[in-house]
């Protein structure tokens, strides 16, 4: 066990097939108290005052640094601070490490701060959940972002929560053009314990829950990007020598828990013909995760790379 | 007086008889207002389900064939189907 505990193959592989990888109350409370404290509270509803401007002066009077994009995240919050301790976790370090490598580079944060309806009711405008989408923009790279979203005090059902999509990142799409999707099989919504962390590939598919309790709701998200290839950070290790391939369609046997079955679990909202599209990507990433270049699972790529079947030869 | 309201659908496949994966309802009576997250279970378990249940179905995706190297790339839900209902709401 080392200071800052790497992730293992089979938790790395959840995160390649799901998108996410959730860790439920690893943050002390101490440091969520103080988080709560360095953050502060929004100030009672008041009739006239829109949702937004009781955001915007909770967010003025935060203790958030204002940091530029790409700069170390390393420096961007002060020792002491309830953030840098948070950061500073062994597991949450060795996680961070494990998906974008040592020394990752600051992309942006935000405060999220969901009003519930009192807020709403005084300013007059609606109180809806927010439309699904994919964060930032089209994203053609092998690789990933990480975000990591805290949520420092425990999340209830009525509180929303984020609502997130698993499997849904790997596919390139452009932000809120997906918007219609109202509901996905498959979805899940945050409910959790005080200091749990969920981290997500950039791609994953999300949006924040309606919130009909009778406080806010609150959940930090830092976005980071790798300052070095993504290729085996994590615990390589835990990965077997040699793949063993299992058989395919018709199998009657349980299989052992592995790589290849977690990669090669569907989603209840996969369509029919894509999820094995999904699949396919699923294991590409693994390749660039991992720098194997002819990993398969289940026969997919061999079959398709099989270079018997590219012809004669010159 | 009559408003529209909106079912739309996507299945995991081109068959109107094949599962719902995702759904949304939009109402133009006013008498409901869905909204992202609202619900887990879907409303009808295939296309079909909906027809039998009196929506009329408006529209549906095409099938579409796949561009030369980008077989593999995904993006949005592919088999989408549009209903409507006329409802009646006081003048």
């Amino acid at each position: 066990m080392t200071e800052a505990p790497l992730l293992g193959a089979l938790d790395m592989a959840r995160f390649v097939a799901r998108g996410f990888l959730r860790f439920d109350g690893v943050v002390p409370d101490e440091i969520n108290a103080q988080f709560l404290t360095e953050v502060g509270q929004a100030s009672d509803p008041v009739a006239g005052r829109k949702v937004i401007r009781a955001f915007g002066e909770l967010l003025a009077g935060a203790a958030i640094p204002e940091a530029p994009a790409g700069v170390p995240l390393a420096g961007v919050y002060p020792q002491g601070s309830a953030v840098r301790r948070l950061l500073d976790l062994p597991l949450v370090k060795g996680a961070i490490q494990s998906l974008v490598g040592a020394d990752p580079i600051f992309d942006h944060h935000f405060l999220h701060v969901t009003f519930p309806p009192a807020y709403h009711e005084a300013g007059g405008g609606e109180n809806v959940s927010q439309h699904t989408h994919q964060d930032s923009t089209i994203d053609p790279a092998a690789g990933f972002d990480l975000q990591v979203m805290y949520y420092p005090h425990a999340v209830t059902r009525p509180m929303g929560g984020t609502r997130f999509i698993p499997g849904t990142h790997l596919r390139r799409v452009s932000e809120v053009a997906l918007g219609r999707y109202q509901n996905i099989r498959g979805q899940q919504h945050m409910v959790c314990e005080a200091g749990t962390l969920l981290f997500l590939h950039n791609g994953l598919w999300h949006g924040g829950g309606v919130n009909l309790s009778d406080r806010t709701r609150t959940m930090f998200k830092i976005r980071m990007n790798p300052s070095q290839p993504q290729v085996g950070r994590f615990d390589v290790s835990t990965l077997p020598a040699t793949p063993v391939p299992r058989p395919i369609f018709h199998v009657v046997t349980p299989q052992p828990e592995s790589v290849e079955k977690i990669l090669m679990t569907p989603e209840p909202w996969f369509e029919q013909d894509t999820g094995r599209l999904e699949f396919v990507n699923r294991i590409k990433l693994w390749r660039h995760l991992t720098g194997d270049l002819h990993y398969d699972a289940d026969h997919w790529l061999t079959r398709l790379e099989n270079p018997a079947r590219a012809g004669f030869s010159a | 007086m009559t408003r529209q309201k909106v079912l739309v659908l996507y299945l995991a496949n081109s068959a109107l008889d094949a599962p719902v994966v995702a759904w949304a309802v939009y109402d133009g009576s006013d008498a409901s207002r869905p909204m992202a997250g609202d619900n887990d279970d879907p409303p009808y378990r295939t296309g079909v389900d909906a027809l039998k249940d009196g929506w009329r179905l408006i529209q549906a995706a095409q099938i579409l064939p796949h561009e030369r190297g980008a077989e593999f790339d995904l993006a949005y839900l592919k088999y989408e189907f549009f209903f409507e209902q006329l409802v009646q709401v006081a003048a």
